[in-house]
């Protein structure tokens, strides 16, 4: 029993992990990620809000009336990143400037409505909070990765630290989007490669990633190919 | 006050270029970009609910919201709007436009959790609060600009990833990280329009 919760937790990190295997939130893993110390900040609030959500949806899941749950999940989760705004707001203002819009855009994260689409509404309050919480650290671990690469490339800092300003001048281009779009794309290849040598599928933007997959049928018999892809 | 409006626009489209410039929409971009017919349908739904979000969302805002001091609930008072401004505008369309509708209907459900169209609402209220002309028309000139810059980056990367099904690539780049790259190419290339709606309307 405990190995069995410790894997729901475990899961979210490498195996299913959300920006890298099942692609998912790229917008914000994109933007905020100029520097390691916003990596951090995002992917704390977004663990809270994935904690969180997948506790209240998890537990209010024989209450919701199948109908309405994508509203109802909406509902909560911008109840929930409120409260973070407000904190974040009132404890660390500098966070709250540097990650700007993106903030309140947790909301429409697709990893917050996929998790309680694809666990919470089926499972347990206590394996749904371990799943949160795996998923959370995941997405702060990939945050990590790609802002450390891009803000040492850029500025030639980590963290704020100087470390090669003696020899190598800072690429600006790393902190620009098209550096965001690069450094994401090699990471996902090597993301691929490695699960390549462990038998598994390579990284796919399918329907199968997607929360609203269910309410988009007449989208996927549009796109045949969608269906091929999915091959669950 | 014409000239303005102008600007607003194409900086919308160029400089400030939703996907390629503030990454807002990535999913959609990666998703729904693999065929020219798709690319167009989406885009053309995204900027009829972002128009349509933006004229509802900011009288809101600014004549109920602030007002009454309740500036913090915006982010869950607009996702609500937006939400209940899709279902309606696919109702209708099913029950008077149907031919409309299935060429535009089937994206509005993916729509409710585009962050362009959340991003857009707000990012034309911070644009209000800095700048005191930035009013209404502007804010919904602006939701316009952002919806035509999401449709040219959707149809010039689609027909990028046309050509780049017939290439071949190195088995680890394949599907997802080369399409990445290409997009990374391209928003090099609109770092080149930088100044540009400045330096031709002054």
């Amino acid at each position: 029993m405990a190995k069995s919760l410790f894997q729901e937790f475990s899961k979210g990190i490498i195996k299913e992990n959300p920006v890298l295997r099942l692609m998912l939130g790229t917008c914000a893993t994109l933007a905020v990620t100029t520097a390691a110390s916003n990596a951090i900040g995002m992917g704390a609030a977004t663990t809270f809000v994935l904690v969180c959500s997948n506790a209240v949806i998890s537990a209010l899941r024989k209450v919701i009336p199948d109908k309405v749950r994508i509203p109802a999940y909406i509902t909560v989760i911008a109840a929930f990143v409120t409260i973070v705004q407000l904190l974040i707001q009132a404890y660390s203002p500098a966070l709250d400037k540097s990650l700007g819009i993106f903030l309140p855009l947790i909301v429409v994260n697709c990893i917050i409505l996929g998790r309680a689409e694809m666990y919470a509404n089926k499972n347990k309050v206590l394996p749904s909070i371990l799943d949160g919480l795996g998923m959370g650290v995941g997405f702060t671990v990939a945050l990590l990765m790609t802002g450390i690469i891009r803000e040492l490339l850029g500025a030639g800092t980590v963290f704020g630290i100087p470390i090669t300003s003696g020899f190598m001048p800072p690429i600006i281009i790393f902190i620009l989007p098209p550096g965001g779009f690069f450094v994401f794309g090699m990471l996902i290849a090597l993301a691929n490669r490695i699960s390549e040598g462990k038998g598994q599928k390579p990284a796919e933007l399918g329907c199968a990633s997607c929360p609203l997959a269910a309410s988009c049928t007449k989208l996927m018999a549009q796109e045949k190919d969608c269906n091929r892809k999915e091959g669950k | 006050m014409l000239k303005s409006l102008v600007a607003i626009f194409l900086a919308a489209i160029l400089t400030e270029n939703y996907i390629l410039n503030k990454f807002l929409g990535i999913c959609p971009f990666l998703g729904v970009s693999k065929k020219l017919n798709t690319a167009t349908g989406m885009s053309l739904a995204v900027t009829v609910v972002m128009v349509l979000a933006t004229a509802v969302t900011w009288p809101i805002y600014t004549y109920l919201l602030v007002p009454s001091g309740l500036a913090y609930l915006q982010t869950i008072v607009f996702i609500l709007i937006i939400a209940a401004l899709v279902q309606l505008l696919e109702i209708t369309l099913r029950k008077y436009m149907p031919p409309l509708y299935n060429s535009l209907g089937v994206y509005l459900p993916l729509i409710t959790t585009n962050c362009a169209v959340l991003g857009v609402t707000m990012l034309v209220l911070e644009k209000g609060a800095a700048d005191p002309t930035f009013g209404y028309v502007e804010s919904l000139v602006n939701a316009f600009g952002a919806g035509i810059g999401f449709l040219v980056a959707m149809v010039l990367f689609a027909g990028i990833r046309e050509r780049l099904e017939l290439c071949d690539i190195p088995k680890s780049l394949r599907g997802l990280p080369i399409t990445l790259i290409a997009a990374s190419l391209v928003a090099v290339s609109f770092l080149g329009f930088n100044g540009l709606v400045e330096g031709m309307l002054g």
